[in-house]
C-alpha cells in the first residue's frame, strides 16, 4: 500500500499485535498452566515481514509476550540471533516456488541448526511460508522437532483445541485436553 | 614517472536502472566489507552472494547478472541491509534483478501464482463459491461437534464488518482445519470480522516475480473493495 500510494482509511495489523492486546486487556483469556508439568519447550521463527521490514521490534516483542503467555516463560527458548537480526528461513521471497529446492535447503540449513540448538520440541511460526520451509527442512534433514502455528497453540492452551485441528501436533500433544469431552 | 592506467569508460545500465528507481539505494556507497555476504544464508549458492552481486552490477556486468539464478535464491530477506555499515538496499537491487529477467523465463511456480492472482483473485485460484462453501462446511462440523461454538459466524465479504482477516490462500485448499482454531479465538474475544473474497491472500507472488503492475492491481482492487463494499476499519494479516 505504501509503495503504490493506495489510498486507504482503514488500518492494516498484525494477527499478533490483536493476540497480544487482547491478552492485556483480558479479552483472550489463556495461560499456560496446561503445560506447568508437561514442560514442553517451543522456540519461535521471527517472519522477516514483522521482525525486518517493519522498522520496529514492536510485533516481534508482542508475538514473545504471547508465546510466553501460552506456552510459559520458562519453557520458551529463543533463537539466536533473534529479532530483528533473525535469519531468514530460506522460505520467502517465492523460494518455495522458485525451483532452487537444493539451494533452498542449503540457505534454510542455518536455520535448521539454530532449532536444534534451541532443542525446542516446537517451532512456532507465524507465518505460513515459514511453516512450509521449516518443516520440509525437518524432513529433509532428519529432525525431530514439530512445526506450529501460533493459534494451534493458544486453543490448545484454552482447552478448544478441536480433533481435526491437530494434524501439526507430535504425538505428546495429540490428545491432550481431548479426554476431557468423552468423559 | 609511471602513467595511471586508463580505464575504459563504464557501461553499466543496469545500476542507473536501479539507481533510478531505488533512489536511496546508495549502491555507490558499497565499502566492500563484507558484512552482507557474511550474514546472509545464500552466501556460496550458485557460486555467488551478495557483495559480490553488487561489485558485478558496480562493474556494469549486467548480462552476468540476469543470467545467473541466484536472484532466485536470495529471499529479499533484508538481514544484510541491517549489517550493512551504509545501508545500501541489496533487497530491492535484487527485487530490480528480478524484474530485468524476460517475464517467461522468470519462474514457472510464481509466475503462474501471480497469473493466477489476478485472473481468480488469490493465488491458489480459489473460486469464490468453493471458498465459501469451504468455510462454512468446517464451521458447520464445529457448530455441530463443539457446542462452546454453536455460536460461529463465519463470513464471507460481509458489509459493515469491522474487521477483515486476510490469510494465506493456501489455508482453504489444503489445511481447511488449521483455519477455525483462529476462528474460536476471534469468536471468542467477541470481533466482528468477515474474510475478503477480492484479490485476497496474504501472499503476493507477484511481488515476488517483480511485476510491480500484477502487484499494484492486486492491492488497488482489494483496497477498493474494503474501502467500499465491506468498509472495514481493520485489515489483518495472519502473518
Ligand atoms: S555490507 Fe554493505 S558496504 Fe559492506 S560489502 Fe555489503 S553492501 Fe558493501
Ligand atoms: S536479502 Fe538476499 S542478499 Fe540480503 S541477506 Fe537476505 S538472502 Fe542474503
Amino acid at each position: 500500500m505504501r509503495k503504490f500510494n493506495i489510498p486507504h482509511t482503514f488500518e492494516l495489523k498484525s494477527i499478533i499485535e490483536l493476540f497480544a492486546l487482547w491478552i492485556k486487556q483480558g479479552t483472550l483469556k489463556v495461560n499456560s498452566d496446561w503445560n506447568k508439568d508437561l514442560k514442553i519447550k517451543f522456540t519461535v521463527q521471527d517472519p522477516c515481514n514483522i521482525a525486518r521490514k517493519i522498522e520496529s521490534d514492536h510485533i516481534v516483542n508482542d508475538l514473545r509476550f504471547v508465546i510466553k503467555t501460552v506456552v510459559g516463560e520458562e519453557n520458551f527458548i529463543d533463537m539466536v540471533p533473534n529479532r530483528s537480526n533473525n535469519f531468514c528461513c530460506g522460505g520467502g521471497g517465492g523460494a518455495l516456488q522458485a525451483g532452487h529446492t537444493e539451494q533452498r535447503r542449503a540457505y534454510g540449513k542455518i536455520k535448521f541448526d539454530q532449532i536444534i540448538e534451541t532443542g525446542a520440541d516446537y517451532v512456532i511460526t507465524p507465518c505460513h511460508n515459514c511453516h512450509a520451509q521449516i518443516e520440509d527442512m525437518c524432513h529433509h534433514y532428519g529432525g525431530s522437532y514439530h512445526t506450529v502455528h501460533l493459534w494451534t497453540i493458544i486453543c490448545l492452551a484454552m482447552g478448544i483445541l478441536g480433533e481435526n485441528e491437530r494434524t501439526y501436533l507430535g504425538p505428546d500433544l495429540a490428545d491432550h485436553g481431548l479426554e476431557k469431552e468423552d468423559a | 614517472m609511471t602513467d595511471s592506467i586508463a580505464l575504459d569508460e563504464l557501461t553499466c545500465e543496469l545500476k542507473n536502472q536501479v539507481a533510478s528507481r531505488v533512489p536511496d539505494a546508495n549502491l555507490d556507497l558499497c565499502l566492500t566489507c563484507g558484512a552482507c555476504t557474511g550474514g546472509c544464508p545464500a552466501s556460496g549458492q550458485y557460486d555467488m552472494d551478495p557483495r559480490k552481486f553488487l561489485r558485478m552490477l558496480l562493474l556494469g556486468m549486467d548480462e552476468e547478472i540476469v543470467k545467473n539464478p541466484w536472484a532466485w535464491v536470495c529471499t529479499m530477506c533484508g538481514r544484510c541491509v541491517t549489517a550493512c555499515p551504509m545501508k545500501i538496499n541489496i533487497p530491492k537491487f535484487i527485487f530490480n534483478v528480478r524484474a530485468a529477467w524476460p517475464r517467461e523465463k522468470r519462474p514457472k511456480g510464481i509466475r503462474g501464482s501471480c497469473d493466477q492472482h489476478i485472473r481468480s483473485g488469490n493465488a491458489m485460484g480459489v473460486p469464490k463459491e468453493d471458498f465459501v462453501f469451504t468455510i462454512e462446511d468446517v464451521a458447520e462440523e464445529i457448530k455441530e461437534e463443539q457446542p462452546d461454538f454453536k455460536g460461529l459466524n463465519i463470513t464471507a465479504d460481509r458489509p459493515g464488518a469491522h474487521m477483515v482477516l486476510n490469510q494465506n490462500s493456501r489455508e482453504p485448499v489444503t489445511e481447511p482445519d488449521e483455519m477455525s482454531p483462529l476462528w474460536k479465538v476471534l469468536h471468542l474475544t467477541g470481533v466482528d470480522w468477515t474474510y475478503p473474497t477480492v484479490m485476497w491472500g496474504g501472499e503476493n507472488y507477484c511481488m515476488f516475480l517483480a511485476d510491480d503492475e500484477g502487484w499494484r492491481y492486486i492491492m488497488e482492487e482489494f483496497a477498493h473493495h474494503i474501502e467500499h463494499n465491506i468498509k472495514a476499519k481493520v485489515v489483518v494479516n495472519t502473518e
